[in-house]
């Protein structure tokens, strides 16, 4: 493979000599690559080994190690259990993890509480699930959430294997490895829960082939039904719940926004005219919500939260993974250094003071975490 | 005839106390508004004389203007601010992993401007830096493939290009009215919608300089080079007949880096997770990958308890943009219908009309181009007497696939999905104007 070194591609019509494939295909990609000298090179094994980290439902890439539910635990809770909660319930901030699944699904490896009428308020990702490698996959490529990539292979086994034994698929004396994952698969509570009966895969080779598509509308042009009654339509709570429509449409044309600062009804009260200058910029809607805006926090301290994302885990007034940015501030308002000492907590993390959810070191500039840390001192009563 | 000119505010535009006088037919009231505004004697000339937006010649027509390139990339009119993607509250925690919708109610024609184009995230969005991307091409096993490759961005624009215009929706566009109405406006309804022209290779061409098996390589993993590491499954028929291609190119510039600069995967008529952004690698695969969003998102929950997995064409779809939910009409009379066409199975063939709520319905007329998996701009007349309407489209594509209704849809998927919902939308106008969403038996 010493051609890639000059960035020169392999032209040599002998490389495809055994090839399985068609004549006619052949010859198509032996123009292709006489028609392209120049461009593009062969991968390097270190480079494939770097990028080709995919694991697909047979196991087909991955790689050898263990690790235990016991292991598994204490990487959740330093790491994962910020946003997932202790116990992967994390109904609150982020779908939750676990939950939703009983024995008897582990044996017909269908999930019951998936059906019609079972009281399960929000799917978790054990009741649909249905290949273990998705999970291994997942947490290997994608997590922790803030430093994808960053957990080594016997990590993600253990962290795996805690997920796994949080939905009691596994005993809390288990070890997940290359050898022993085959065996849990063929107890997911899911893994017959999948379908592939339908036309929205172009090709026939997935499952069965299914010619047309399950739903059609009518062609009726005249008198296709004889009442027309309204069965759903917004509440008026929830009028002004995604911010001043006047502010959301042209200030030109057959139409305007309506003002749905005002309910229907009086919606013609008079008003100043919408003109550019009194625009709003797109509300930070969930910061609005829990009430930033009438804190008198700055434009850029509204960036910096959103952009680090504190209000997954911080609200206003409650409390949601983490205390609420008024009970910091209530705390810490006697002590001399309290802007000091919070922006220390925010660059360096912490553990214990609030619960024994950890707060995740942020990636901020000293600069940043003193703003931050000033704006929540403002907050104290 | 002389109020007609007095109807418009100096500025040309109605305020709120102006819309109110209009609609409720006190055009006199208008009169002496501008008179009280701009002085007795001032309004006596002007009603005398005419408009005074044509009698008083403005600042622009009496003085020097801006420069050339004092913007070196230029921006819309500062009148146009209100129009901008927007999140929808409460719909998600965090804005890393969220949406921002396309304001399709100020949108004309078929291309989305591409600071407009809708935003899906799912762990941030990055500026990669070109000069350090690539593309690397594999197989699942040695033997799917002559030589696993390696492209740089210099590479791939070297290659001969295409360029497409195509529509991207997301899966989950319309999502939240699966169960009731939930949300105000078609930017919240149906905002997951964008379309633009996509300049790139396609994957065909690069698989062939790989030396692909294409008789057992019967699928293609697509890689993002971000920290989701996104991948989904790509259907080779797709790549085989030329239509995925590897964009750079958006609306005859780069990509933005929101829409997956420098690199991403243009599937036409797929849902939008499958449009990988920040394409780092594609893998050809003799199975399906079974990815977090092909297991845990993106699967379509039906009666009986299943998930169907792999559902990736966008079926067909219509709505009406304008008069649209959120919406005031200002005067009774002439207004066009206007809205939106796409199906991911090809082009659109009929659009259908209604102002009654789906009793009657009448042919829209097609705006130009009608292209494959692309947008479609439909228009209809529509003369308002004051009255209160429903309005509904409905679209029929080439393969003869007709928009469901409401009950047509959940009578065969239920209402406990969230994804790939292409039922037809309906509009209230009420007698003052106000259009709201509204969802109709």
């Amino acid at each position: 493979m010493s051609s890639w070194f000059n960035g020169r591609p392999l032209v040599c019509a002998g490389l495809f000599m055994a090839a399985a494939i068609s004549a006619g295909a052949v010859h198509a990609q032996e123009k292709t690559i006489e028609k392209f000298p120049g461009i593009g090179r062969t991968a390097t094994a270190p480079e494939l080994k770097a990028w080709d980290i995919d694991v697909r439902p047979d196991f087909k890439g991955l790689p050898k190690g263990a690790g235990s539910v016991r292991q598994g635990e204490v990487l959740w809770e330093a790491q994962c259990a910020s946003c997932h909660g202790s116990f992967g319930e994390s109904s609150d901030i982020f779908t939750p993890i676990a939950g939703g699944t009983v024995a008897a699904d582990r044996k017909t490896g269908r999930v019951d509480s998936l059906l019609p009428g079972a009281n399960q308020p929000q799917r978790t990702t054990l009741m649909k699930v249905p290949t273990l490698s998705t999970l291994w996959d997942y947490i290997n490529r994608a997590m922790p959430w803030n430093a994808p990539k960053s957990l080594s292979p016997d990590e993600v086994y253990a962290v795996t294997a805690y997920i796994l034994h949080l939905g009691d698929i596994v005993p809390a004396d288990f070890t997940l490895s290359d050898t022993t994952i085959r065996a849990v698969q063929q107890t997911l509570p899911n893994r017959n829960g999948m379908t592939t009966s339908h036309a929205m895969w172009p090709d026939p080779v997935l499952g069965a082939a299914v010619p047309r598509p399950d739903v059609q509308g009518s062609a009726c042009l005249r008198d296709c039904k004889k009442e027309v009654a309204v069965k759903s339509f917004l509440p008026d709570y929830a009028r002004n719940a995604h911010g001043q429509l006047d502010t959301q449409s042209r200030v030109l044309g057959p139409s305007r926004g309506a003002d749905t600062s005002q309910p229907s009804s009086q919606n013609l009260v008079p008003k100043t005219a919408v003109s550019p200058s009194t625009v709003a910029q797109a509300a930070p809607e969930k910061i609005a919500k829990s009430g930033l805006d009438n804190a008198g926090a700055t434009a850029a301290v509204m960036t910096l939260l959103q952009k680090n994302a504190c209000v997954a885990c911080h609200g206003m007034d409650t409390k949601l993974v983490g205390p609420a940015f008024k009970a910091i501030a209530q705390k810490y308002k006697a002590r001399a250094d309290a802007v000091n000492y919070m922006s220390g907590k925010i660059k360096g993390g912490g553990q214990g003071v609030w619960g024994n959810i950890p707060m995740p070191a942020q990636s901020v500039s000293d600069a940043e975490a003193a703003q931050l840390a000033q704006w929540m001192a403002s907050l104290a009563p | 005839m002389l109020s007609r000119f007095l109807q418009r505010a100096p500025e040309n535009f109605l305020n709120r106390e102006q819309i109110q006088a209009v609609r409720s037919g006190r055009r006199g009231f208008l009169a002496s508004a501008v008179a009280a505004a701009a002085g007795a004697i001032a309004a006596d000339r002007a009603a005398a004389q005419g408009d005074p937006a044509i009698l008083n010649l403005p600042a622009h027509s009496k003085g020097l203007g801006q420069p050339v390139a004092a913007r070196g990339y230029g921006l819309p009119s500062e009148w146009e601010k209100n129009l901008q993607r927007r999140e929808s509250p409460g719909l998600t925690r965090v804005a890393q992993s969220s949406v921002s919708f396309a304001p399709l109610q100020g949108l004309f024609g078929i291309i989305t401007p591409s600071g407009l184009h809708f935003e899906r995230h799912h762990q941030g969005w990055w500026d990669i830096d070109p000069s350090q991307h690539r593309l690397m091409i594999n197989g699942s096993d040695d033997s799917l493939l002559k030589r696993p490759m390696v492209f740089s961005m210099d590479e791939l624009m070297r290659l001969p290009s295409v360029s497409r215009m195509h529509f991207i929706e997301c899966g989950a566009n319309t999502g939240m009215e699966w169960g009731n109405v939930a949300v105000p406006t078609v930017q919240y309804t149906h905002g997951m919608l964008s379309c633009s022209e996509f300049t790139g290779v396609p994957l065909r061409t690069l698989l062939e300089l790989c030396g692909g098996d294409f008789k057992r390589a019967r699928f293609v993993l697509a890689e993002g080079a971000d920290g989701s590491g996104m991948t989904r499954t790509i259907p080779m028929s797709m790549v085989l007949d030329g239509q995925v291609l590897v964009a750079y190119g958006q609306n005859g510039e780069m990509l933005r880096p929101e829409n997956g600069y420098p690199l991403r995967l243009i599937v036409p008529g797929v849902q939008g997770v499958s449009w990988v952004k920040y394409l780092r690698r594609i893998e050809l695969g003799d199975m399906p990958y079974g990815t977090k969003d092909e297991t845990i998102h993106y699967v379509d929950l039906m009666p009986d308890g299943l998930h169907r997995q792999y559902t990736s064409i966008q079926e067909v779809k219509s709505v009406i943009t304008s008069p649209s939910g959120g919406q005031v009409l200002l005067e009774k009379g002439f207004h066009t219908i206007t809205g939106l066409a796409w199906s991911g199975r090809g082009k659109i063939k009929r659009v259908d009309v209604s102002s009654d709520g789906g009793k009657n319905w009448r042919a829209a007329r097609l705006e130009g181009p009608v292209l494959s998996k692309c947008l479609t701009r439909f228009n209809s007349d529509f003369v308002w007497d004051g009255k209160p309407a429903f309005f509904q489209s409905r679209a029929v594509d080439e393969t003869g696939q007709i928009q469901p209704t409401y009950a047509e849809l959940r009578k065969v998927r239920a209402s406990r999905s969230i994804y790939h919902n292409n039922a037809v939308q309906s509009w209230a106008l009420a007698e003052n104007g106000e259009i709201g969403n509204v969802q109709l038996v």
